[in-house]
Order: C-alpha cells, then sequence, then structure tokens
C-alpha cells in the first residue's frame, strides 16, 4: 500500500520537473539567438519583422497585476473583517458562499462579462476608440482575486486568539479600533499570504483578460490595448510555424512567467514560513 | 447451453462479415489541419463529400495556416489547409501547393458607419495610423479603432502585403480569429477592421475598395484587388491514402464550383 502512496507523490513530483525540464530546453534556444539582454528589455514584439523584445509584455503583466491588487487588496480585505468580525451571523452566511461561489466561475465567463459589459462601457466613458484596455484588463483581474484575498484574510483573522481582543475592548477601546489595531496586525503574516496567492493568480491568468485587453504588444498605459506574458503566448501559438524562432520565442515567455510565478511560490513559503515560526 | 452459445458465435461472425463487407468500397479517414479562415468552404465540401463516399470520414481542425502547413510536413494530418501561398521555405521542405478557391480579403465596418467607399490609400493610412478620425473620411466625428488579426495569420499576411503595409500596422486590437474580428466590429461603431469575404455577414458592412465592392464575381476578374488564394497542402513525395487523393480530386474538380461558390469563396477556374 505504501508503495502505492509513494508512487502518486512521485507522479506529481515527476510532472512538475517534466514541465521545468521541457520549458527550459524549449524557452533557451530563441534567448540564445536573439540575446537575453535584446529579449527581456527589447521594446518591440513584431514577429513578422523579427523582433522579439518583451518588455512591454513583462511591464504589462506587472503594472496590471499591481493595478488588480491596489484595487483588490483593499476591498476583499475589508470584506474580510466584515465578514469575520462585523457582520451578523444570517448576513455572513449569505455572503460567503457568494464569495466561493465566485471563486468557481470560469475565468472565460468572466472574460465575457468584462467584453459585453465593461468594454463597451469604457468606450462611452473615456472616449476611446475600442475601450479594450489595461484598465479592462485590471478592474476584471481585480473581481477575479477576490475570493483568494476574502477567504485566507478571514481564516486568518478568525485565527488571531480571542483574549488578545477582548483585552483591547478591556482597556477601553472601540470595536473597530480593535479589529484594525489589534485583530488585523496579530493576522498580518496570513493576510500577506492571500496577498502573494493573489498575485499568483492575477500574472498566471489569461483567458478573461485575453478577450477584454485588445492584444496589441504595447508599452503598458491605462487606455491602451495591451498584451500580457501569458496572452502574448495564447494569442500567437496558432499560427506560429513550426520550429521557427517565433515559435520558439513564445516558448522562451513561458519560461519568463515560469521563473515569475516560481519567485512568486518561493515567496509566499517564506511569508508562510514566517507565520509558523511567529 | 452450448446451443446459446454457438448461436451467439454465429451472430458474431455474421456482424463481422457486413462489416467486412462495408470495407470493400473506398472508406477511411481524412485528416485535414490549417487555416480558420478555410472553415466554411471546408464546411461545405466535407458535407457534399460525405453524399458522394459515405464511408470516408473528412475531419478538419481550424489551427492556423503555419501549423496546418508544418502539420502535412511532419505528417500529422493528410492535407494541410494554407489561406496564403506558399513560403519559399515551405517549398523548400517539399510542400506542394492546390489552388482550390480564391477569396477576397473584405474590409469591414460596423453597418451605422455612413463611410461605404474607401482607396487602397486611406485603407492604408487608417491601417498605419496617419488618418485616425472618421471625419477625415467622411464620417462621424469619432477615432477610428483599427482591429486586425495577429501576427502570423494568413489574413494578416495576405492583406498587409496586398495593401502596401507589411509590418507597419498601427492596431487598437488584435484578435486571434476571423469571428471575433467580425463580431468585435459589429459591437463597436467606430471599428474598421478586415476579414475573409467568406465569413462577412451582415452584421458588418464590407467597404468597396477604389470603388468596387467585394463580390464573387469581382474576385474572380481580379477587379477587387484585395484578394487570396486559398491552398490544399500536399508534401512532395508522400503518397496519399486513397481516401485522401478522392477528397483532394473531389475539392479541384468542377463538382466542387457549386459548394465553393455556396461558401462564399471563388472556384478559381
Amino acid at each position: 500500500m505504501q508503495v502505492l502512496f509513494t508512487l502518486c507523490g512521485l507522479v506529481a513530483v515527476g510532472f512538475v520537473l517534466l514541465i521545468t525540464v521541457y520549458l527550459v530546453i524549449s524557452g533557451i534556444p530563441a534567448i540564445q539567438e536573439i540575446g537575453l539582454f535584446r529579449f527581456l528589455f527589447g521594446k518591440t514584439w513584431a514577429a513578422s519583422g523579427d523582433q522579439y523584445g518583451i518588455l512591454p509584455l513583462i511591464l504589462t503583466s506587472i503594472y496590471g497585476t499591481a493595478g488588480a491588487i491596489v484595487i483588490g487588496v483593499p476591498i476583499g480585505f475589508f470584506t474580510a473583517v466584515f465578514l469575520a468580525k462585523v457582520a451578523p451571523k444570517k448576513v455572513a452566511n449569505v455572503l460567503r458562499p457568494a464569495v466561493s461561489l465566485l471563486a468557481g466561475i470560469p475565468s472565460v465567463v468572466y472574460g465575457l462579462v468584462g467584453m459585453c459589459v465593461l468594454v463597451p462601457a469604457l468606450r462611452g466613458w473615456l472616449h476611446l476608440p475600442a475601450g479594450d484596455s489595461l484598465l479592462a484588463a485590471i478592474l476584471v483581474l481585480a473581481v477575479m482575486i477576490l475570493p483568494s484575498i476574502i477567504s485566507l484574510s478571514e481564516t486568518a483573522l478568525e485565527a488571531v486568539p480571542r483574549e488578545y481582543e477582548e483585552a483591547s475592548l478591556a482597556l477601553g477601546a472601540t470595536k473597530l479600533e480593535t479589529y484594525f489595531r489589534v485583530s488585523a496586525p496579530a493576522a498580518k503574516s496570513g493576510i500577506a499570504a492571500a496577498v502573494v496567492l493573489g498575485i499568483g493568480r492575477a500574472i498566471g491568468e489569461a483567458m478573461a483578460i485575453m478577450m477584454v485587453a485588445g492584444n496589441v504588444a504595447n508599452m503598458p498605459a491605462l487606455t491602451r490595448s495591451v498584451r500580457f506574458l501569458t496572452t502574448g503566448i495564447s494569442i500567437e501559438l496558432n499560427y506560429s510555424q513550426d520550429g521557427s524562432l517565433q515559435r520558439q520565442a513564445l516558448f522562451s515567455i513561458g519560461l519568463v512567467l515560469f521563473l515569475f510565478i516560481m519567485l512568486i511560490n518561493a515567496f509566499l513559503n517564506l511569508v508562510l514560513k514566517r507565520e509558523k515560526e511567529a | 447451453m452450448k446451443k446459446v452459445f454457438s448461436l451467439m458465435l454465429v451472430a458474431v461472425l455474421a456482424i463481422s462479415m457486413l462489416a467486412g463487407c462495408s470495407g470493400s468500397k473506398k472508406g477511411g479517414t481524412v485528416n485535414t489541419d490549417g487555416s480558420t479562415s478555410m472553415a466554411d468552404v471546408m464546411g461545405a465540401l466535407t458535407e457534399a463529400f460525405k453524399e458522394k463516399e459515405p464511408d470516408i470520414t473528412v475531419n478538419y481542425s481550424g489551427t492556423g495556416s503555419g501549423s496546418g502547413i508544418s502539420g502535412v510536413l511532419d505528417g500529422t494530418c493528410d492535407i494541410g489547409l494554407s489561406s496564403r501561398e506558399l513560403k519559399q521555405e515551405e517549398i523548400d521542405q517539399g510542400a506542394v501547393a492546390h489552388v482550390v478557391a480564391l477569396d477576397g480579403v473584405a474590409v469591414v465596418v460596423n453597418p451605422k458607419n455612413p463611410v461605404t467607399d474607401l482607396t487602397t490609400r486611406q485603407i492604408a493610412d487608417i491601417f498605419t495610423g496617419k488618418i485616425t478620425n472618421w471625419s477625415e473620411l467622411g464620417g462621424a466625428d469619432a477615432p477610428i479603432a483599427v482591429y486586425g488579426r495577429e501576427d502570423g495569420s494568413g489574413t494578416r499576411s495576405a492583406f498587409e502585403e496586398i495593401v502596401g503595409v507589411e509590418g507597419k500596422c498601427v492596431y487598437t486590437n488584435e484578435y486571434g480569429s476571423t469571428g471575433d474580428v467580425i463580431g468585435n466590429v459589429a459591437s463597436n461603431e467606430n471599428a474598421i477592421g478586415y476579414a475573409s469575404l467568406s465569413a462577412v455577414n451582415d452584421t458588418v458592412a464590407a467597404v468597396k475598395v477604389n470603388g468596387v465592392a467585394p463580390s464573387e464575381a469581382t474576385v474572380k476578374d481580379g477587379s477587387y484587388t484585395i484578394q487570396r488564394p486559398f491552398v490544399m497542402v500536399t508534401k512532395d513525395g508522400v503518397e496519399l491514402s486513397e481516401a485522401a487523393q478522392a477528397f483532394l480530386d473531389f475539392a479541384s474538380s468542377e463538382e466542387a464550383e457549386e459548394y465553393i461558390t455556396a461558401a462564399g469563396a471563388v472556384y478559381p477556374n
């Protein structure tokens, strides 16, 4: 029996290794041919002109994720405080399933709603030619990362020992002061983990933002059409010639994205480890 | 008990004989792979072919011209489908082109747009970003949203090459399929895009180019200038299966004309 369990465990590890090795092997040749510096810091991506610089894609992924965090984290955090501390039990029991339902909605549905509602609205409000833009992608991503931020922060807030809060209240602090100056700092590493998890989800998302971002490899600007690392791969893969530099460069983008996500995971582990030690 | 068993055995044998019978006619599977622009033409051709040769199954997967051609060169499909002419390096690797149809690339705008006639020059200026407002073309005072396909698409390279704007286009948005372009032009009054003539429906309006409206007649006689070939690709030296050869023969025969025409493309000869 133990052999079976060990085997199952090895399968998971095996796939990670397989993907890593495959990405490195297929991602390296293009970087060698283009040159690491020109690949990472080139400002133009145009396969037909043999220019493969992914700086606009990298910056778009970073800006897009940062924007989603800036909007999503405060909303998510306050929702978590509300759910864990403020809300009457009945309200919380309705809200909590709604939040988990939000997590279960497929990303293509987020994209669809963004494309049919958000994009035309932005076009009208901001007098843009199209409305597909970094801003639209940020708004969609912000909603998408809400569930993970809310549920993780809520768990962290609920794990704060009651005595802390009771001591604070006994000293004359109001309830709100207690939540924000006692409970939140005590739960800070759990909340940090929630933020990092949100970053991970946002940077890896492709389908939803492909439908609202416009997909032109411009340098990022809020109201302009942009291309993320993820969408850069998915939009060009179908039509790229097998074995061409374009196809290889797409694998190299995959490698860069993979490294980004590894970094974020390593950071998450660090945060969680510190939480355990604290 | 024994009797039942032997009866069953006889039944199994009889069924397997029947199966053997149907195999004596032409049968098999033809896998085709490539251009998404050719979906309508392929749909019409496979449907008609099915009636002629009911035992041959023709599969079509729309993955893009590039991967269709590399598919036939790698042997992962029988016939590759390309909506652009073959590149020299592809011909060097043994790709052979069979032109089965011509297709106009229509320049489409939203039906509410009053602009209905553009010159090649104006189209080039719009797509390179020299003209950015519809009022410069006699339309409403609204910014132009330039929609196109992603780099590597057969429609995009055909359009850019014919209009003379290769690599110089300033797109507002890029989309991964013909349907996406049509759908997004249909939902945005400021938009202009391009798409295979066979895919144009009445949710968008195709503009006249140099005064010539895109149609089968104008594509065939060459007066509508933005056009490209639909190509079935095979590999030199690789013998096609009986089924694949039959399908290719059918697609290039005069018999196929009515189906190609019905699908909105133009029969070349």
